[in-house]
């Protein structure tokens, strides 16, 4: 969101209700010079009612938003580069990665993430076909092919297809094995750590790792 | 939805296996009122208020019909699913949500006409 | 917690039945064969949360494996190649 109150494009809109200046407006128009489509005002509608109503606050919906905004996959980075120098961090994170992102400082939420570990012998790659489950508090939004028609349906049916449309080749020595997210659980990859990174320390290895890699449609980078 | 040749229901947010196209990998930046509705979302679902589940969300949405599925976007579908769901529940009423629309709109030209004349 | 029914191994299939209203058994997997390869816990059934109802008794829900040569008939990969996903105990039944 842009702009904080002492912009004076929008010191007129006689909404009603107070909030200190130079704050975030929360409900400022994303494009000022186009019409609000039917559904951006359901949401301003929905939104304003809510505060209205004590439903929540208004600092509330600013937090939350905020906190939506923190979330990336960097933090999911630093927990696959934790893992990959240190064995026993890793057998944590396989068994309980919520908690083991906590020794991290990553709060990761309370819906259970299940880490599938990538080895030698097999390939994991996330998907959720009946919606768009995704591990949102470890790393971030989902990407738009994430949620799609086309990701949703082919990548169970032919995930190496799908994968080599993200450039990445399995070998058929190697098992690809596809989670559907369909319930309680949200799912990342740890991927293997690359080959010639062995003198990288913790925070050069994060940077290897990508939000693709971690949905498991690629490999991470190269050092 | 649709009635497959053996005559089994599939609904149409169903839909693993079904043949469709290369994936667009492009990505667009979530334009500030998506992160509206995950926020508006997020808090209702919350322990705090447990006003909505996400099992209610997901059926909010499916229950949009196919036209409407395919045709709105992610967080398009996801407020409509809200909307509906909390007039069900009577957290809002249908009349003040369509009125406070209106206001908003208002509102919204007005800016815009001033901002043009400026 | 109630015992699960089907131990971590169990053999099973995912019920044939196509009922209207929001389910998570997935289509493709209606009819199919997998195993047992963990009992994630009880939760809520999701059939009922998403109208409102909010008491009603827990399921346990499995993690299940499949194979994809199993799953789909043309499928052009390795045999080895599998597909895990979560389902609740009252869409499954013992498979030979």
């Amino acid at each position: 969101m842009s702009g904080d109150h002492d912009d004076d494009r929008h010191h007129d809109h006689g909404h009603g209700h107070d909030h200190p200046p130079g704050q975030k407006h929360p409900f400022q128009p994303d494009l000022e010079d186009s019409p609000l489509s039917h559904y951006q005002l359901l949401q301003m509608a929905v939104a304003e009612l809510m505060i209205e109503k004590g439903v929540f606050t208004g600092e509330e919906f600013r937090r939350t938003l905020e906190d939506i905004d923190s979330r990336t996959p960097a933090a999911g980075a630093r927990v696959v580069a934790r893992a990959w120098i240190d064995p026993a961090f890793k057998a944590r994170l396989l068994a309980d990665t919520n908690k083991a992102a906590a020794e991290l400082g990553i709060d990761a939420g309370t819906i259970p993430i299940l880490t599938v570990e990538n080895t030698p012998d097999t390939h994991n790659v996330i998907v959720c076909t009946l919606c768009s489950c995704y591990p949102r508090l470890l790393i971030g939004l989902p990407p738009d092919w994430y949620k799609s028609r086309e990701y949703r349906s082919r990548v169970v049916r032919e995930p190496r297809q799908v994968l080599a449309e993200f450039g990445t080749a399995i070998p058929d020595g190697m098992a690809v094995t596809v989670h559907d997210s369909t319930a309680e659980l949200r799912y990342m990859v740890l991927p293997m750590r690359p080959a010639g990174s062995e003198g990288l320390d913790e925070a050069a290895l994060a940077e290897l790792v990508t939000r693709d890699c971690m949905v498991g449609v690629t490999l991470p980078k190269a050092p | 939805m649709s009635i497959d040749k053996t005559g089994h229901l599939r609904r149409h947010h169903d839909m693993g296996g079904l043949p469709a196209g290369a994936v667009d990998r492009h990505e667009h930046d979530h334009a500030p009122w998506e992160k509206r509705v995950d926020a508006i979302m997020r808090l209702l679902s919350d322990p705090k208020r447990r006003i909505l589940k996400v099992d209610e969300l997901r059926r909010g949405i499916e229950e949009l019909g196919p036209g409407v599925y395919d045709a709105l976007g992610y967080y398009e579908r996801w407020i409509a699913s809200i909307a509906n769901i909390l007039i069900e529940k009577g957290v809002i009423e249908i009349d003040e949500l369509g009125r406070r629309m209106a206001a908003i709109e208002a509102r919204h030209e007005a800016a815009r006409a001033k901002g043009k004349g400026a | 917690m109630t015992a699960p029914r089907f131990p971590v191994g169990a053999p099973v299939r995912i019920r044939r039945a196509w009922p209207p209203g929001h389910v998570r058994a997935p289509w493709y997997l209606r009819g199919h064969r997998g195993e047992v390869c963990a009992v994630v816990g009880d939760f809520g059934n999701p059939e009922e949360l998403a109208y409102g109802r909010r008491d009603g008794a827990k399921l346990t829900l499995y993690r299940v494996r499949f194979r994809q040569t199993e799953i789909w008939p043309d499928y052009a990969g390795p045999t080895a190649d599998t597909l895990e996903t979560e389902i609740y105990e009252n869409w499954l039944e013992p498979a030979a």
